[in-house]
């Protein structure tokens, strides 16, 4: 399985193997019996090379962030390996995985919620340092201020509290907290999606600039595509807990392979009205069906376009095949031409929108 | 005639610290039949603009002036009767959030039935079958079973569907839709927005749209409108404001938007905070985070001038045309190129 982005494994400093997270969900109160479970990652495989950038893109419930909270074991995944450094981190203990929590670090969505309102800035952000006992109060006291200003604040803000900081500076303080135990890694779990465009610029410039700064390995997960493409070195397309496509950044936004990908990129809005009229779109019927009950074999093919009864609905096209040039989809009517043409758009078979209404009927009658 | 014309409209609030100039002299008009974008950073005063047009403020610390016609109609001084007949009938209203927006305790049919009843004077059975055409019209698989589920059934692309098929459902002339797709993933938004664009063409109603995404205004709207800090600093058609930009702060906007059409390395920043409206810059309000400043923005307030060569385009910038042309184009190289 590892074999996914070619043989070599130097260099590669996370290794997510076969990843799996199935939730329970019980009925009864005295015995909870399970019945059925939400395969919310279901069968992850990706490695990370160090210094490189991987963004994760999908709608949302398609299991982004679930993996990555299993990534960083805030959550225990229920399958699969998670190698970092090459040392497998899954069945380690709290006290064993203690040292290695100094090397990852996250970032997260939501720059009001995630940071404690009670707290002084300069203490959220000494928290991880003095977790580790990483110096004395005098050298934390300093090290926070040298992070506040690296990340573009003003350290004299050391005793002020997060609600006198507007948003892009709580994200700020968001990132000098992720960096002030010099991690290798940082999962970035939507790190700019709650934030105006021009304070989103604030934070992904910051965030290269850091990067080659202090050579940071990132996984970056977004649901914006423009944004994954700006940061990105390679790019992952998760659908329904799977992996759809995975590859470098240009390959996948010049020439993909996966449906859900072109569907992905058709529907991202454009500010230029020129080329805006010039574009079709595919237009994606239907929502992302429920987990506890998703679709058989490819579970894109009831909003597919290209889907081809008998063959999609039957056989799984996981694991990803190989395209060259270390693309991967996991397809079995991969896009041959980008942008699609009309004859190919308008796919085969049963309209997508009759199927997408089937499976809704589906979901409500359980 | 323009569907709705306002002029100079200024929204005050009045608050402990002081008069909070949330608008404070815009003028727009919008066509029958046309879609207006409003863009902006959050605070800019996009939002209170509609709410004032609406009468929607709270009136005991609310300062309004100016006008705001619709078919030759001052809604700003129009009695609160009238305006209840004119809201959700002629002008109706789009929210962000569809999970706030719709009452959870009432079926979603229902919640379309009372604003038709509300307004036509039609038996509950016929309101029914007309909510039921609507929330076809939006794309509701099952419409008829759908109709009496609750929102918290519904996901949020059908929820933001229920409230357009609320707002269509007296066939309004202007619809005001605050941001209908921020919350929503991208492939859900494109179906709104082509709901919305295939639902303009059937009805003929007008659109403003507000919202701080620029390629969303680029995808549906004919005319555009910049605002910054209470006031419009760029208004437009469409074409005029993505190819030829011609305020520093529009240049900014699109700067620092990454986009599938152009590759850079970094992106541009507008450097600071956007002001407080309690108490905004002295002269050119964008003056603290513009990097052409010069002496004459600290000092005095520019007035809307005409950009020359292209009619209907205005902004509010000192800078010479020379200078801007240069810029944008600079600016924009990436996707010319592309484009052609």
């Amino acid at each position: 399985m590892a074999a996914i982005d070619g043989a070599e494994s130097d260099g590669d400093l996370l290794v997510v193997e076969g990843l799996e997270k199935h939730f329970p969900v019980t009925r009864g109160i005295v015995f909870q019996k399970q019945v059925a479970s939400v395969k919310a990652v279901d069968g992850v495989t990706f490695t990370v090379k160090e210094g490189e950038t991987l963004g994760v893109v999908g709608e949302s419930g398609c299991g982004k962030s679930t993996m990555a909270r299993c990534i960083m074991r805030l959550l225990d995944p229920t399958g699969g390996r998670v190698l970092f450094q090459g040392r497998d981190i899954t069945k380690l203990s709290r006290a064993q995985m203690r040292p290695i929590r100094r090397e990852m670090m996250m970032i997260f969505q939501d720059p009001y919620a995630s940071l404690n309102a009670r707290k002084r800035v300069g203490f959220i952000v000494a928290e991880a340092l003095q977790v580790h006992k990483l110096g004395t109060d005098k050298e934390i006291k300093r090290r926070v201020q040298e992070l506040l200003e690296v990340v573009g604040l003003n350290p004299e803000h050391y005793n002020r509290f997060p609600h006198e900081f507007s948003g892009g500076q709580r994200q700020r303080i968001g990132v000098a907290r992720a960096l002030a135990v010099n991690p290798k890694l940082i999962v970035c779990d939507e790190p700019v999606s709650a934030l105006d465009v021009s304070v989103q610029a604030q934070i992904l410039n910051l965030l290269s600039d850091l990067q080659s700064e202090f050579g940071l390995t990132y996984v970056f997960i977004a649901h914006d595509l423009n944004v994954v493409r700006h940061i990105s070195d390679r790019v992952m397309v998760m659908y329904l807990g799977k992996v759809a496509e995975s590859a470098s950044r240009d390959q996948l936004y010049r020439a993909p392979k996966h449906p859900y990908t072109g569907a992905l990129l058709s529907a991202v809005p454009i500010p230029n009205p020129e080329l805006g009229r010039q574009r079709k779109h595919i237009v994606l019927e239907g929502d992302v069906p429920n987990p506890i009950n998703p679709p058989s074999a490819c579970n894109f093919h009831p909003r597919c376009l290209r889907f081809r009864e008998g063959h999609c609905d039957v056989e799984d096209p996981q694991p990803p095949r190989s395209f060259g040039n270390g693309q991967f989809a996991a397809c079995h009517y991969p896009l041959e031409f980008w942008p699609m043409s009309e004859e190919e758009m308008r796919g085969s078979g049963q309209p997508a929108a009759e199927r997408a209404a089937a499976v809704d009927t589906e979901t409500v009658a359980r | 005639m323009a569907l709705l014309d306002v002029k100079d409209l200024r929204t005050h609030f009045r608050t402990d610290d002081g008069i909070v100039k949330a608008v404070d002299g815009v003028s727009f008009s919008v066509e029958k039949g046309k879609t207006l974008g409003i863009v902006g950073e959050s605070g800019c005063g996009k939002s209170v603009t509609c709410l004032t047009i609406m009468g929607l403020n709270n009136k005991r610390n609310t300062i309004t002036s100016g006008e705001a016609l619709f078919n030759g109609e001052d809604l700003l001084t129009a009695s609160s009767s009238r305006l209840r007949e004119i809201r959700g009938d002629d002008i109706a209203m789009i929210f962000q959030d569809p999970m706030t927006s719709l009452n959870p305790v009432h079926t979603v049919g229902r919640q379309v039935v009372e604003a038709i009843r509300l307004h036509r004077d039609v038996t509950k059975r016929q309101a029914k079958a007309r909510a039921l055409e609507l929330l076809k019209a939006v794309g509701i698989p099952r419409a008829d079973r759908r109709i009496d589920d609750y929102p918290h059934q519904f996901s949020g692309g059908m929820r933001q569907r229920a409230m357009i098929a609320m707002a269509l459902v007296n066939d309004p002339d202007l619809l005001i839709a605050d941001e209908p797709t921020t919350a929503l993933d991208v492939t859900t938004q494109a179906q709104i927005l082509a709901l919305m664009n295939r639902l303009q063409e059937e009805f003929g109603s007008a659109i403003i749209m507000i919202t701080h995404d620029l390629g969303v205004v680029a995808e549906v709207a004919h005319d555009v409108v910049v605002m910054y800090a209470a006031n419009i600093v760029e208004k437009g058609t469409a074409d005029q404001i993505f190819t030829r930009p011609h305020h520093p702060y529009a240049w900014g906007l699109l700067g620092s938007l990454p986009r599938l059409d152009i590759s850079t390395d970094r992106l541009v920043q507008i450097p600071g905070q956007p002001p407080s409206l309690l108490n905004p810059p002295r002269g050119c309000r964008f003056n603290p985070r513009c990097p052409y400043v010069m002496d004459v923005c600290r000092t005095q307030f520019p007035e809307l001038q005409p950009v020359s060569d292209d009619p209907g385009h205005v902004q509010r910038c000192f800078l010479d045309e020379e200078t801007k042309d240069r810029e944008a184009t600079k600016l924009l190289a990436g996707t010319m190129a592309e484009a052609s």
